[in-house]
């Protein structure tokens, strides 16, 4: 118990200090004069990350669901295609059609007619195609529901009808979702980057603000100032320079990422770009985050400027 | 010029009367990195409630020796304490706490340019946590106590060199320090000036605070000799040699 006390007491004056740092005063925001150009440089450094961190954060998102719609829609659709000869096709595709119908888990199963496979052919190999000529195997179409054992199912096919193949779609689906897998990753990069230069920026108008007012510093200093004193008037101007312009990119990437077209016919990927549910969340920590490394890199930079004045 | 006396009266139980030595130099020496050191061997022991004056030639290394008595530099050999403690074992905030108890009128003054006269004498307040918008009393008291009341909304580089002198010992008594030290204090100004500053200093001494002025005017020293107890320390050949009460 004793020996917390200090601890204890070391981690009040910590809260105490980040306390003054949000609330702080007007007085002791006028002891550092404003400099101009460095405003600017760290507002709309600011508003420019955060409104590429909305679409990167849109990204990520987008491409989690993405990935996640496109295993469930295939996961639920599988063909069989049946290879057999002409004359025992029928059978064949009867024999399937009446394991399917007494394995549990299949919500249906289809045979496509004819007509509907040349329908699928067509764009490939025309309209006049005499496709009753061709040894086309047939078609089975089923949708599995979430006990179906696709494992069994496919035993059993090739044990009772070795002609019949169960394609569950892994084969093609496999690289879509590592390919959306990917996109997300780069979409974390992006995140990455943008706070490395979000900090890198702030950190150079810190440093800028700091070389321009050493005088300043200096007299601080020889009046008493403790460093926390110091550092923090510069820190809160940064962090509240940082955490505007990162609120007014954020609502604006909000925006334009609301603007996307939207429709289904524009087809599957941008349709997916944007946020829902929770997700709107997301968006909102950009600016708390940019305030959160505009404070770090400041204060950084504020106490190694401040070792060079006794 | 409307003129006051000294307002900050408050007795306070003054860690520096139950304590001999305010600052304390041994040995103390210093070197700006240079072929000949400035200081070195440096003796010299302030008790609390002196004036001293520190004399010496220009270049002789009095605002060094100033420098070391409250802490803008380390001894580079030997020691300095201040209110008793080593100021090479200070630390940073250590160093901006006994700092609030000392008082400096810096050669250059060094005013924050953007800010109005009575801003940057409430800065020291301002700095050690205190709130200047409920000592407005005292700070307006101060101004006149200095006859500057009615160039308190003027800023620093619109004042004469007088009018700075003045301003910067305000600000380096905000605090009702224990330790008053004035650097040239009287450099820019004309000789009536002086006078006025000299007797600032010598009513703040007379409420038992320890002043050191460094200044190479003689004549100043001895105009000095009528309105306070000093002694005199001359600074040559980078040490000191006690001068007595006379020259
Ligand atoms: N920042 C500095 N860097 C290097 N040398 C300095 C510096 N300040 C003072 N000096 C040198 O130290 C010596 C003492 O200077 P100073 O203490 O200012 O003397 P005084 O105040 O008595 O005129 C002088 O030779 C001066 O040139
Ligand atoms: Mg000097």
């Amino acid at each position: 118990m004793t020996r917390l006390r200090p601890l204890l007491d070391a981690l009040r004056q910590r809260l105490a200090d980040l306390a003054e740092l949000a609330l702080g005063d007007r007085a002791s925001d006028r002891v550092v004069p404003p400099t101009g150009h460095t405003v600017w440089l760290t507002v709309l450094s600011a508003a420019a990350m955060a409104f590429l961190a909305v679409f990167a954060l849109a990204l990520t998102q987008a491409t989690g669901r993405l990935a996640d719609a496109w295993a469930e829609d295939l996961a639920q659709s599988m063909t069989i295609r049946l290879a057999a000869p002409a004359a025992e096709a029928d059978a064949q595709q009867a024999a399937v059609l009446a394991i399917l119908a007494e394995t549990p888990g299949v919500a249906s199963a289809r045979a496509l007619t004819p007509a509907e496979q040349a329908a699928l052919l067509e764009p490939w190999l025309g309209p006049d195609l005499p496709l009753d000529r061709l040894p086309l195997p047939r078609l089975i179409d089923l949708v599995g529901g979430e006990d179906l054992d696709v494992e069994g199912l496919r035993l059993r096919l090739a044990g009772e009808v070795p002609g019949a193949v169960l394609d569950d779609h892994t084969d093609w689906r496999a690289p879509l979702v590592a390919a959306a897998d990917r996109l997300r990753m780069l979409g974390w990069l992006a995140l990455v980057l943008i706070a490395g230069v979000m900090g890198a920026v702030v950190s150079l108008a810190a440093q800028a603000a700091l070389a321009a007012n050493a005088e300043v510093i200096r007299v601080l200093r020889l009046i008493g100032a403790r460093d926390f004193y110091v550092a923090r008037a510069f820190t809160r101007r940064v962090t509240l320079r940082a955490l505007a312009g990162a609120a007014g990119g954020t609502v604006l990437g909000m925006i334009a990422v609301t603007l996307l077209p939207s429709e289904p016919a524009t087809g599957g990927f941008l349709t997916y770009l944007g946020f829902s549910g929770a997700g709107w969340l997301a968006p909102i920590l950009v600016p708390l985050f940019a305030g959160l490394a505009a404070f770090l890199a400041t204060r950084r930079a504020a106490l190694r400027a401040l070792a060079r004045f006794e | 010029m409307d003129c006051t006396g000294f307002p900050l009266r408050a007795e306070r139980g003054g860690a520096a009367k139950g304590m001999a030595i305010v600052i304390d130099l041994r040995a103390a020496g210093y070197s700006y990195g240079g072929s000949a050191g400035a200081l070195s061997g440096i003796d010299l022991s302030l008790p609390a409630g002196s004036f001293h004056f520190l004399t010496g030639p220009s270049g002789a290394g009095k605002t060094t020796l100033l420098k070391l008595c409250y802490g803008e530099l380390k001894p580079s050999e030997g020691q300095v304490a201040l209110f008793g403690k080593d100021s090479r074992m200070l630390s940073r905030d250590g160093l901006a706490l006994v700092r609030q108890r000392i008082g400096v009128v810096h050669q250059d003054c060094r005013f924050l340019d953007h800010l109005t006269l009575a801003e940057n004498l409430a800065l020291p307040l301002l700095v050690a946590g205190r709130d200047p918008a409920r000592e407005t009393e005292s700070l307006s008291q101060l101004m006149s106590w200095v006859g500057l009341s009615h160039r308190a909304t003027a800023y620093p580089p619109a004042l004469s060199g007088g009018e700075r002198q003045r301003a910067a010992l305000a600000r380096a008594v905000i605090m009702d320090p224990d330790v008053i030290i004035a650097d040239e204090p009287t450099g820019n100004v004309d000789w009536e000036m002086s006078q006025r500053l000299l007797t600032l200093l010598g009513e703040l001494n007379r409420l038992g605070k320890t002043v050191l002025l460094a200044t190479h005017d003689l004549a100043l020293i001895r105009a000095a000799k009528p309105l306070v107890q000093a002694r005199v320390l001359r600074l040559a050949d980078g040490r000191v040699q006690a001068a007595g009460t006379e020259l």
